[in-house]
């Protein structure tokens, strides 16, 4: 193909998804809206499958049956995230196992606030109220990505999120009614959990350097920066409700904006964690590859079964 | 590792009374795996009566860059369709 017919269909695939049409995997597509589509959908992905890490921590350890059900269903989902996502990334030809082996050899990202520990229960409730919560804000958009796949896996994802949301919150709340122990337990869950919440809502407008082609392939309808505020006008009157203190001294109404100021985020500490240096970084990857090696055998006992179980029945019909 | 577990494609009845629609797709080794892994990931919440599985590789798919050969027949057909017919008002239950 020309270049001048390259360019001619590139102008009519920006059209079409202008018109809000949606493009499935077999059509016509630019290499780069191919290529980043594969980046984000593997990177989500994984971020679905290593956040399933920090809270299986805490599964066997849950307070009571009720929780532990609901925290187990909450993971499993994460599970299935995870699995919606990657197979819609295979419909744009890349394997399960390169993005396996992107993930584990440290080439492909996810969300680094998985990279955080959880060190008491209370971590349970403030992942499913903030970190969930931050996801929803980031998520729902992507219901009407431009990409059929994408989109599809993202409606059935955000449908199960706001359960994830009001478990963790139901946790916060009956921790901060609690004792005097258990409220302070939620108050130190939120202090450490604030920060990363915010940063995991991406690097600021200025930094970001996809925004605009995100926006034209409805990657993205709000901004970084937009999302993180919307985020933070929601969460501060349900921390309110909890009688919680956000752990940040320049927080204040903003008459004339309509939403809250909050202070200097610290972009160090979140690019350090993206580059690997997180308090869980390795942790993580090591649990992610001991459980794909782990693993190894019993898939191919299962590939020799299922052969076994086909020859036999051809051997039959002969 | 010897051999990856091929991919299939799900389809769930929600429902009695409607069609089985695609779901979406996974990896299992047989069609037996397949079925319990659909049930796991695609009907958490009650989501399906039925599930039909079958090896992605089965499905011979139309190519878009053949849409118009295969589609744009039908669209000069206006008189497959009843308001192509000229009655007059009076004429009721037609
Ligand atoms: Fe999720
Ligand atoms: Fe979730």
């Amino acid at each position: 193909m020309s270049e001048e017919q390259i360019r001619s269909l590139e102008r009519q695939f920006e059209a079409r998804i202008a018109r809000d049409e949606k493009i499935e995997p077999k059509d016509w597509m630019p290499e780069k809206y191919r290529q980043t589509h594969i980046r984000q959908m593997s990177q989500h992905a994984h971020s679905e499958i290593v956040g399933m890490l920090p809270e299986a921590n805490w599964i066997t350890r849950a307070p009571s049956l009720r929780r532990k059900v609901a925290l187990l269903a909450k993971v499993q989902d994460e599970a299935g995230h995870g699995l919606y996502l990657y197979s819609a990334a295979e419909t744009l030809g890349i394997s399960r196992e390169e993005m396996y082996e992107q993930l584990h050899t440290g080439k492909a990202k996810y969300s680094s606030i998985f990279n955080y520990p959880t060190l008491t229960w209370a971590d349970m409730g403030a992942i499913g109220w903030l970190v969930d919560g931050a996801a929803i804000i980031n998520q729902v958009p992507l219901c009407n990505t431009s990409f059929g796949p994408y989109a599809r896996a993202m409606v059935r994802v955000c449908k199960e999120e706001s359960f994830h949301q009001r478990q963790g919150y139901e946790i916060m709340l009956k921790l901060c009614n609690g004792t005097p122990e258990q409220k302070d337990m939620a108050q130190d869950a939120l202090n450490r959990w604030w920060w990363p919440s915010l940063m995991m809502l991406g690097p600021t407008d200025e930094a970001s350097v996809h925004t605009e082609q995100s926006m034209k392939w409805k990657l993205k309808r709000k901004t970084n920066d937009e999302l993180r505020q919307q985020f933070i006008d929601q969460t501060v009157p349900q921390a309110d409700i909890l009688g919680l203190t956000i752990p940040d001294p320049d927080l204040k109404w903003n008459e004339e904006r309509g939403s809250y100021d909050f202070g200097v985020i610290n972009w160090d500490e979140f690019w350090q964690v993206v580059k690997g240096h997180g308090p869980m970084n390795k942790e993580r990857m090591k649990a992610r590859v001991n459980a794909w090696e782990g693993g190894e055998w019993v898939r191919d006992a299962a590939m020799a079964f299922a052969e076994k179980q086909r020859e036999r029945r051809e051997k039959q019909v002969v | 590792m010897k051999k990856n577990w091929p991919l299939w494609e799900i389809f769930v009845r929600s429902k009695n009374g409607l069609e089985h629609r695609h779901f979406g797709s996974l990896h299992a080794a047989d069609a037996e795996m397949a079925l319990e892994n659909a049930r796991d990931v695609y009907t958490r919440r009650n989501e399906g009566v039925s599930i039909w599985v079958v090896e992605s590789k089965h499905i011979t798919a139309s190519n878009p860059e053949h849409n118009g050969e295969l589609f744009e027949p039908a669209q000069d057909k206006v008189y497959r369709h009843p308001t192509f017919y000229d009655l007059p008002d009076e004429v009721k239950h037609m």
